[in-house]
């Protein structure tokens, strides 16, 4: 993986240079499109067909964690939860969502720990780890088809927060995320077409990893490329971060679990 | 958690040419690459597939290193008998796991 480093740096430094003076705003509602448009027929019907979708894997070991006792509690998530096609339809779609007891915002990948820890009284899953990337793909499954919902009031703190990281300058290469995907969506990079970076799929197979990811992983991927040291996981910035991606994707269907170049 | 995923049509017609897909979970760790402390990463690949069908040999496939992971392949028979399609996949380190699914022919 490094060794994409240098490219991505060198191709960036030219793409910086000639978005230097661009002043883009916000992509009109109508114009938004999922990362999904623009792959390539093989990998689209990768996504679209569940047996020929290598995520399908990890969904199907979601479904057996959600239904295995786990920590000193001795439940499983089905016991509290029950059937997830019912329990958990939708519930990805609002993610990340404002905790009432941690009085912040969390993610899924957050979310489905607390009950680890809070309700089996099991040791939380590491992030990227191969149970929480599955539990997290089969819940947001259950929301596929359906549009993204950011309506809370109480998230709107953290959506500011995430616009400014999205359109502030960072990195050694003094670029911000809103220079390539707001101003130069649809243009390339090196080979790699400019999407407008939205997390409708996550967590992704992408082919270049051979493996699941979060779309935490992805966020790093970009913020390595710019230069900039990455936000640790389940960081409060990267949290709002992937809370604004949602609010600016709101309305668009969930996709999850995505393959992804 | 090696775990096949199989996609057969349920009902097929005698004579019917119909197609076979097979999907497994593997990691594929191809043997060249190198841990950031430059220590070798061992070679951890399935190296044959065999697929039969009522017991006879209808595909087998040799895999190198530079499959990708989780491997994901089709192929094609042609519908004789009602029966099982049975699937093997050998590999690196002892790994071996089987599925089979049944095929009904009208
Ligand atoms: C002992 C009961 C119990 C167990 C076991 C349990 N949960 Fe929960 N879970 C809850 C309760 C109660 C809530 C409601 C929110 C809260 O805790 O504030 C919840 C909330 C959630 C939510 C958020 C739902 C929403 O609408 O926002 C998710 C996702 C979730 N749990 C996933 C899981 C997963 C995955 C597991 C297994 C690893 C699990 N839970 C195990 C009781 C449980
Ligand atoms: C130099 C241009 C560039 C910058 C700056 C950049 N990205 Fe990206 N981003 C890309 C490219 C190119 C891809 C697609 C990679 C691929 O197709 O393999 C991508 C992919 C993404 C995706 C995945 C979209 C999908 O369909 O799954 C998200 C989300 C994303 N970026 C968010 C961000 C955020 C947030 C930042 C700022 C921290 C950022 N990006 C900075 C170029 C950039």
């Amino acid at each position: 993986m490094t060794g994409s480093l240098p490219r991505c740096l060198i191709v960036a430094i030219a793409l910086a240079a000639c978005v230097a003076s661009a002043n883009g705003g916000d992509i009109p509602l109508d114009q938004r499109r999922s990362g999904y448009a623009d792959l390539g027929r093989d990998t689209k019907a990768m996504q679209d067909d569940d047996t020929s979708n290598p995520a399908t894997l990890w969904v199907l070991d979601g479904e057996a964690l959600w239904n295995q006792k786990a920590g000193s509690a001795n439940r499983a998530c089905a016991e509290c939860h029950g059937d997830a096609t019912a329990s958990m339809k939708g519930v990805a779609a609002r993610y990340p969502a404002f905790d009432a007891v941690q009085k912040s915002p969390i993610d899924l990948e957050q979310r489905i720990n607390l009950c680890r820890t809070e309700r089996q009284n099991a040791t939380p899953f590491a992030f990227e780890s191969h149970e929480l990337l599955a539990l997290t793909a089969f819940i947001g499954r259950q929301s596929r088809g359906m549009p993204i919902v950011s309506t809370d009031e109480k998230l709107k703190p953290a959506i500011e927060a995430g616009r400014k990281l999205f359109m502030q300058r960072i990195g050694q290469i003094d670029m911000s995320c809103a220079q390539c995907h707001d101003d130069n969506w649809g243009k390339h990079l090196t080979s790699s077409l400019v999407p407008q970076g939205h997390p409708t799929g996550y967590p992704i197979y992408r082919l270049e990893w051979q493996n699941l990811g979060s779309l935490q992983r992805r966020l790093r991927n970009c913020m390595i490329g710019m230069r900039a040291e990455p936000f640790d996981y389940g960081a409060p910035e990267a949290v709002a971060l992937e809370a604004y991606l949602m609010w600016r994707a709101r309305g668009l269907p969930v996709e999850t679990p995505a393959v992804r170049p | 958690m090696a775990r096949p995923l199989i996609n057969v049509p349920a009902k097929v017609k005698r004579g019917q040419v119909f197609e076979i897909k097979t999907l497994i979970s593997h990691i594929m760790e191809t043997g060249f690459r190198y841990t950031t402390t430059g220590q070798r990463i061992p070679r951890d690949i399935i190296t044959f597939f065999s697929c039969s069908y009522n017991g006879e040999e209808i595909f087998s496939a040799d895999f190198y290193p530079a499959v990708s992971a989780n491997p994901f392949l089709t192929f094609y028979t042609v519908a004789t008998e009602s029966g099982t399609l049975e699937f093997k996949w050998i590999g690196d380190n002892g790994f071996s796991e089987t599925a089979s699914v049944p095929v009904t022919v009208e």
